[in-house]
């Protein structure tokens, strides 16, 4: 007898019989497998009809189209949508998960209370109306008392109209201090103003590129639009272009690039300085464009009258290849081979930040590698950098401020961003441990949505404490993670696959690119809209901050803000703007390498570690993988289940250590070892690793949640309680590539 | 007039994966996991115990730094047709639970009549099978997500890869309510392919030339993990770097690997 293979694979039912001689054997393999088997409790998923639903995938900011896979009213599965200009089919680990996440065990159900101590995690679910009675009731208070500025927001985004209800509700009420965590975006936005006098993003146009060198830019390790930069690096291998990666250490992307300079830490700027001076001695660089579209190459005289030095001189004084070599560690000739190269190629483009680019760095270094495009010719010309304009596609109406909110709003901000010391910033919040013990002003209530800053900031010890002093903590999480866990209330979103939600344009495309997310089942839970509950926060506030609200739900606010958009984006699920004209808004009109005004230029700027050279003998760094979420969404168990046991062993965190280092210290493959940092200190285990330079250990972020469920939680070390921020002097923001460390066996 | 290819002959589906673009991001694994049902416990860290059908491999040059280099290799089951379809898992087991399809190429798993003696896993050089040691038990409500296509594994059977068999079924109904007798190439892919972002995997008919797979597998860059063993797998790797394709069996020092001698060196 033969059955089909159909009935093999969807089988259900067991007992097909094969044929044998005697039935003997057949009966005694048949009694092992109901002994060994038994037949437990195995769920049967039931059929149902299938269907496909496109949304948007939001746990990132890659922003990847999604077609998500029901069998009847079930999510089953999410594919990446096939012709998506973010991620043409491809999806990643993290949007993988998405059905893990709606229906895990760590959504928080029901809006909750705290009943116990601070963190204890005991619980009240409460109804809607008493969570938003509490937080207007608080908020109310605060206003009666003139202190409306100590209410603090803490978001992911400052774009999109939920970031924006937000802002708008502590305008009218009068706040100023809504944050958001600063990343590589702010310093491209930074650098990209001083250069071209544009408040915008770059976009950079990977498609046409021959030639891409970057400064230590985890392009596969979820920098930029993750996805999206896959697709990338595989087209430049298929069109035999070639990939440089610069980093200290051997990073997947640089196993992955054609060739690889291991710098000294930290150094990647001095580098890109180098380049530049071997391609202006070497006249390699594009003369008709610096001609047509550049200032400050030369020297030139200020509106004062002052004499100022070009960038040339800049870069010939400073940056020969002895000097680079000497400061990077690489060989002079490699620098001279690799300048001229990227000077030769046809469209060669360069990009920085660092790992994933959750650490801003530093604005000389971003400016370097501006300049450095701007030398070939690489700057608003396809395959190079572009710049978008920032576009509001948002059409609010003007909200009126009361007596009351005008006062608080000319508040100096809590982090200092865009005062006298740092102007150029707009957000300063890795500080914010720091910034809520001795910050102008206590904050009394702070609410926090789409964000985990108690896992997410750097210091994350150091924060707890002080999050701990806020006398009202709100949480707007869908899931309990480590700050929902430490808040007096919360009030759970939906998440991605069950709301509606503008998505605003994705860092680093080519192009501008506008979405939806569309809910794909209904709420699993008594979860609710956070841009509902907003606009139920103002009108029980009533008076003119409910003014400002005049919607009767979220909904009917969206259509309104987004106007004519509304339309197209609910029937295509996304829109493409156009790529901008090159032009230049600076006083000179033209790209400048040194900017006139503020005198901002390309630089190198040592960053140190923290720590005593003496006590802490090593440098701590940490890197990031694809297979672990490192941001504020937390990983899926199926990701924890994916991650290699060279990085995490049962509870333990392995952490990379050069053989050289380990010999010295006396160190060998899986020891437990104490790593202390002037942040903090964790118990964790050592890896052997070339991968590494001597003297530095490396670390994954995105480990050692300790809230969340056993599949999450109580695995490793968190990355951001060991390492503390070190600012750049010119922006302010966070540049801290790594910190100073020793091991100590235990 | 005689045709190159029968559309209607025998199938043998493979795989290409093309390590200078896996990034071993680790995708595939987890579309296989969503994709198959597949468990998770609140410890995978014992990889031995790990139910996982692809497994992604860490190759390393063994030079020091900087002249290190790594390389991810995601593994499958490579589907061996051994040979006349004597697979070394096929060939051992006393169940009939595992067989090789002539007509597609894949080696099936019959979990029902698998009872789990594991000489199959032990036969396999791959690695490519897993003992269930525990029952699958998702957390309350979890289970909402399985996949109806892909039934549910219990404890004291061995599983592996299918290539998606299921979804080749769905494809074949759908052509057949559609009235035709073949399917096009990219209706039947497998979820691995289908998720890598990098697009390091291609799937098809290593029989039809009009398949991409056809083509690819002849590159000077491809190879066959342990092919010497005579498993003949349908799982093809391609790589420009001579190490990677040397870790792929087990050379003499002095012995190029199949492709080698006609390439340049990609990265010194
Ligand atoms: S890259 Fe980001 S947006 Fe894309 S699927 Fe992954 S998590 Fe979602
Ligand atoms: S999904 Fe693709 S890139 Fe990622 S590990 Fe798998 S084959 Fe490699
Ligand atoms: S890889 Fe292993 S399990 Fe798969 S067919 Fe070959 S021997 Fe059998």
């Amino acid at each position: 007898m033969k059955v089909g293979r159909r009935r093999f694979l969807a089988f259900g039912i067991g007992g097909a019989v094969g044929t044998a001689l005697t039935p003997l054997p057949w009966k005694l393999m048949d009694d092992i497998s109901i002994w060994t088997q038994n037949w437990p409790w195995t769920p049967v998923p039931p059929k149902g009809v299938v269907s496909h639903v496109n949304s948007v995938c939001t746990l990132c900011p890659g922003r990847c189209g999604i077609t998500v896979r029901k069998v009847g009213d079930r999510v089953v599965k999410i594919e990446g949508t096939k012709g998506h200009p973010v991620n043409d089919g491809g999806i990643c680990l993290l949007g993988l998960s998405g059905p893990q996440f709606l229906y895990g065990p760590s959504r928080v159900r029901s809006p909750l209370k705290r009943v116990g101590k601070r963190g204890e995690g005991r619980w009240e679910a409460i109804s809607w109306e008493q969570a938003v009675s509490e937080v207007a009731k608080r908020m109310g208070e605060l206003r009666a008392k003139a202190e409306p500025h100590t209410v603090g927001c803490l978001l992911p985004e400052d774009r999109g109209s939920v970031a924006q209800l937000f802002a708008r509700l502590l305008t009218v009420y009068g706040s100023p201090n809504v944050m958001r965590r600063p990343s590589i975006e702010d310093t491209y936005e930074m650098a990209l103003y001083q250069t071209h006098g544009i408040i915008g993003r770059p976009g950079f146009d990977l498609q046409k590129t021959t030639f891409l060198l970057s400064f230590g830019s985890g392009y596969l390790q979820g920098w930029g639009s993750p996805v999206h930069m896959f697709r990338a690096h595989s087209h430049l291998l298929s069109n035999s272009c070639r990939v440089v990666q610069v980093e200290p250490r051997l990073s997947i992307s640089a196993a992955k690039a054609d060739r690889w300079m291991a710098v000294k830490p930290g150094t990647e700027a001095a580098l890109a300085l180098g380049l530049c001076h071997v391609i202006v001695k070497e006249s390699l660089y594009d003369k008709a464009f610096v001609d047509k579209h550049c200032q400050g190459f030369d020297a030139w005289t200020d509106e004062q009258g002052q004499k100022q030095p070009g960038f040339k001189e800049l870069v010939l004084g400073n940056f020969t290849p002895a000097t680079t070599a000497e400061i990077t560690g690489l060989k002079q000739a490699d620098i001279i081979e690799l300048a001229r190269n990227f000077a030769k190629a046809s469209r060669p483009l360069a990009i920085c930040g660092r790992g994933n680019g959750s650490v801003p760095g530093t604005l000389g270094e971003f400016m370097a590698v501006y300049a450095l495009n701007a030398l070939v010719g690489s700057v608003g010309r396809s395959g190079g950098v572009l710049a978008l304009p920032e576009a509001e596609y948002l059409q609010w109406p003007a909200p009126e401020m009361d007596e009351v909110a005008a006062k608080g709003m000319q508040q100096q901000r809590l982090d200092g961003a865009g005062g006298d010391k740092y102007p150029l910033a707009r957000y300063r919040t890795s500080y914010l441990a720091a910034l809520l013990k001795g910050g102008g002003y206590p904050l009394k209530m702070l609410l926090v949505a789409g964000e985990n800053p108690v896992y997410d900031l750097p210091g994350s010890t150091e924060l707890k404490k002080a999050l701990a002093d806020i006398p009202f903590l709100v949480s707007f999480s869908s899931f309990m993670d480590e700050t929902a866990a430490m808040a007096d209330l919360v009030l759970p979103n939906h998440i991605y696959l069950e709301r509606l939600e503008d998505v605003p344009p994705v860092f680093g495309l080519p192009k501008p690119l506008l979405q939806l997310c569309r809910p794909v089942t209904a709420p699993q839970f008594d979860t609710r809209h956070t841009g509902d509950v907003i606009i139920q926060i103002a009108r029980a506030l009533g008076g003119g901050v409910a003014a400002a609200f005049p919607w009767p739900d979220y909904e009917s606010c969206l259509k309104q803000v987004l106007g004519g958009h509304f339309a197209r984006l609910h029937k295509d699920g996304y829109l493409e703007g156009r790529v901008p004209e090159l032009r230049f808004e600076t006083a000179s009109g033209r790209f400048e390498f040194i900017n006139t005004e503020y005198k901002a230029k390309p630089a190198y700027t040592p960053v140190i570690p923290q720590g005593d050279k003496g006590v802490f003998p090593l440098v701590l760094t940490g890197y990031d993988s694809m297979r672990l979420a490192g941001g504020a969404v937390a990983d899926s168990p199926f990701m924890v289940k994916s991650v290699d046991d060279t990085v995490l062993k049962k509870g333990d965190v392995l952490v990379e250590v050069n053989p050289h280092t380990a010999g010295q210290q006396g160190l060998a493959e899986g020891d437990a070892v104490v790593l202390a940092t002037p942040a903090g200190r964790a118990r964790v285990r050592v890896h052997l690793s070339h991968r590494v330079p001597p003297g530095m250990v490396a670390m994954p972020r995105g480990l050692g949640h300790t809230a969340y469920d056993p599949f999450i939680g109580g695995k490793g070390v968190n990355f951001n309680e060991l390492i503390a921020p070190v600012p750049d002097p010119v922006s302010g923001l966070d540049a801290a590539w790594g910190i100073r460390a020793s091991l100590t066996k235990v | 007039m005689k045709e190159e290819h029968r559309q209607d002959g025998p199938k043998k589906y493979g795989m290409v994966i093309d390590l200078d673009k896996c990034t071993g991001c680790g995708s595939c694994m987890v579309a296989c996991m969503s994709e198959n049902n597949a468990p998770f416990r609140e410890d995978e860290s014992d990889k031995l115990l790990s139910v996982a059908w692809l497994r992604l491999y860490k190759l390393t040059n063994g030079k020091p730094y900087p002249d290190t280099d790594v390389c991810y290799l995601p593994r499958p089951c490579m589907h061996c047709e051994g040979h006349n379809g004597h697979s070394p898992c096929v060939s051992v087991c006393p169940a009939t639970a595992t067989d090789y399809d002539s007509a597609t190429g894949i080696v099936s798993q019959i979990y029902t009549r698998c009872f789990g003696c594991r000489y199959c896993m032990a036969a396999c050089p791959y690695h490519a099978r897993v003992f269930n040691w525990w029952d699958p038990v998702w957390p309350d409500g979890m289970e909402k997500y399985l996949n109806p296509d892909v039934s549910v594994r219990m404890r004291g059977i061995v599983e592996k890869c299918s290539f998606c068999y299921h979804r080749l079924q769905r494809a074949k109904d759908k052509a057949y309510a559609e009235g035709r007798r073949e399917i096009r190439e990219d209706e039947y892919q497998t979820a691995c392919t289908q998720a890598c972002p990098a697009g390091a995997i291609t799937f098809g008919d290593l029989n039809n030339p009009k398949h991409a797979v056809y083509k690819l597998r002849k590159s000077p860059r491809a190879f066959r993990l342990l092919e010497r063993l005579g498993t003949n797998p349908k799982v093809y790797y391609l790589s420009s770097r001579e190490w990677v394709r040397r870790a792929g069996d087990n050379y003499l020092a002095d012995e190029a690997t199949g492709a080698g001698k006609h390439m340049a060196e990609h990265k010194g």
